[in-house]
């Protein structure tokens, strides 16, 4: 089952919420929805799961289209909503018996199905209190389960983690990871070790347009350039000998001494070269004693931040 | 029709939950009998054996209890974003109104059914007239649809409870109340439609024991109205503008 979605738009009043995107998830993808909070996430969402109807364009399942087959989508698709909303009066287990009555689950097997997902999800302590008295936490695993419940081949999930604790965050992570090698998943968040954690591939949107479209490394590759490297030397007794030597290496463009930090240096290497051998060639060569060496990264939240102001 | 039972199912449920049905069912007997048996022109005043004066306290009662029991039925999904999850079920707008619309003309049979011991007390005392006790019930059910229906599509355009029982009340007492006066004040063609409008006129004439094909076409278009006006704030999020 593969997500498409066409020049979608939709507008409320004269803004653009969603301003002509195109994209496509493949079978037993992960994708993650990265955008400022406005962007556009929500609302593409919602027109898939056929909650809203777009003011242009076209989206779907396979061949089936939202504005033609909104009953059969719906079928197949397992949606958690932004907030995680539920009926707060209603107990666990009666609420997931509702859900799968309407999901067209077979009468035979919603028992079965209730007690997999029970365990799937871990509530079995909590299955007979109402939804309003579980904590945070575990609502949010009523929600995972009543929208996996009638094994649905694509799941939506609207920032499946946020209000979790640590400890959740990771449990719920693996369940989605768990799910996602046979299905096909799209979620969102602003939470952006979660993409790199869970996603195969990330879309960044912002401002109801797509402004990124692939892999966590090929995202990072991109914005990055040259390779950057943190060093901190010990046993030598002159600091810009140390630079000049540093900056004589043919492998190495920029040598930059870090404030306060004696013997500490940021060092650039040329385009498609890296210059730890060489720093480390020089180090021995002196008798310095390398004390620390870190490539830093181009972390995946300045990415972010380049796109998205 | 398999899912219109599970939401009228699930309603139901709420109500009973919440204890809102039991205070409604409660309060509702505890009125009814009081005026039927009690206080004022009751059965022992009138000195006939018939059902009237519960009908005629019914029909107010019911006035007041229909919209509160509909009130939060769409206005609460709306508030909490329930509806987001109820509506992205592979269901039908209409099976979502049907199902809601059905759990509260449920209960309100319910509490007329809990009101059949006046109706066979009264029949110990002396000859009743069982037809006109028969359509007197039936109206009281049509007339509660009505206020349902209405009821429903004020809780679906708002999501503050008390905003939709007001508008419900505020619509509904045009119906109870304001075209009965209206009527009186005009005559000839306004006169006419205004006394065709107002609720009394066929309430009035279906417990009295004569059912007119007018009386119940009055009620079926007003159940009808109500349920489309629901659909179609519920579909406004569809509009593609």
């Amino acid at each position: 089952m593969s997500i498409f979605v066409e020049h979608l738009t939709k507008q409320f009043g004269t803004q653009k919420a969603v301003d002509d995107i195109s994209f496509k998830v493949n079978t037993g993808e992960i994708v993650g929805f990265l955008g400022p909070n406005g962007a556009g996430k929500t609302t593409t969402m919602k027109i898939i799961t056929c909650f809203m109807a777009p003011t242009g364009g076209d989206a779907g399942i396979n061949d089936l289209s939202i504005h033609k087959d909104a009953e059969e989508i719906k079928r197949k698709i397992g949606y958690l909503p932004e907030n995680n909303p539920l009926y707060f009066d209603m107990p666990v287990i009666e609420y997931l018996q509702f859900t799968a009555k309407l999901q067209n689950v077979p009468k035979q097997k919603i028992k079965n199905k209730i007690e997999e997902m029970i365990y799937l999800c871990g509530l079995n302590d909590e299955k007979h209190k109402k939804i309003g008295e579980l904590s945070k936490g575990y609502r949010q695993r009523v929600g995972l389960a009543q929208a996996i419940i009638h094994d649905p081949e694509i799941l939506i999930l609207d920032e499946p983690t946020t209000g979790l604790d640590p400890n959740q965050i990771i449990e719920i992570r693996k369940l989605i990871r768990q799910l996602g090698k046979e299905k096909t998943v799209i979620l969102s968040t602003h939470i952006l070790p979660e993409v790199e954690a869970t996603c195969d591939r990330i879309l960044i949107i912002n401002k109801g347009k797509i402004v990124a479209d692939g892999t966590a490394d090929l995202l990072r590759k991109k914005a990055q350039g040259n390779e950057l490297l943190r060093i901190q030397i010990t046993d030598a007794s002159d600091a810009d000998f140390v630079s000049s030597e540093l900056k004589n290496l043919d492998s190495v463009t920029m040598v930059d001494p870090v404030k306060d930090e004696s013997f500490t240096f940021l060092i650039e290497s040329l385009n498609g070269q890296t210059s730890r051998r060489d720093i480390f060639n020089l180090c021995v060569k002196n008798n310095w004693v390398l004390n620390e060496l870190t490539p830093i990264e181009t972390k995946l939240e300045d990415v972010f931040r380049e796109l998205t102001t | 029709m398999e899912k219109v039972k599970t939401i009228a199912i699930k309603e139901l449920n709420s109500f009973f939950d919440s204890l809102t049905a039991f205070i409604l069912l409660t309060v509702f007997l505890g009125l009814s009998g009081f005026f039927t048996w009690l206080y004022g022109s009751d059965v022992f005043f009138i000195g006939q054996a018939t059902l009237q004066p519960f009908f005629a306290v019914a029909y107010w009662t019911l006035f007041f209890f229909t919209p509160a029991l509909t009130m939060r039925q769409f206005a609460e999904e709306n508030k909490s974003g329930t509806i987001e999850l109820l509506l992205t079920k592979p269901v039908t707008d209409w099976q979502v109104i049907l199902g809601k619309f059905s759990a509260s003309l449920t209960l309100i049979i319910i509490a007329l059914l809990l009101t059949l011991p006046y109706y066979i007390t009264v029949s110990f005392i002396g000859p009743v007239d069982h037809s006109a006790v028969i359509l007197g019930y039936f109206g009281l059910i049509l007339m509660s649809a009505a206020y349902i229906s209405i009821g429903l599509f004020a809780s679906s355009i708002s999501d503050n409870q008390i905003v939709a029982f007001l508008l419900s009340l505020f619509i509904g007492v045009f119906f109870l109340i304001i075209f009965n006066v209206l009527a009186g004040s005009f005559t000839g063609f306004w006169g006419g439609l205004f006394d065709y409008l107002s609720m009394s006129t066929h309430f009035d004439s279906i417990s009295r024991g004569v059912l007119d094909t007018k009386d119940l076409i009055y009620f079926l278009s007003i159940i009808f109205f109500g349920l489309i006006l629901a659909e179609i704030s519920l579909s406004k999020r569809n509009i593609v503008d």
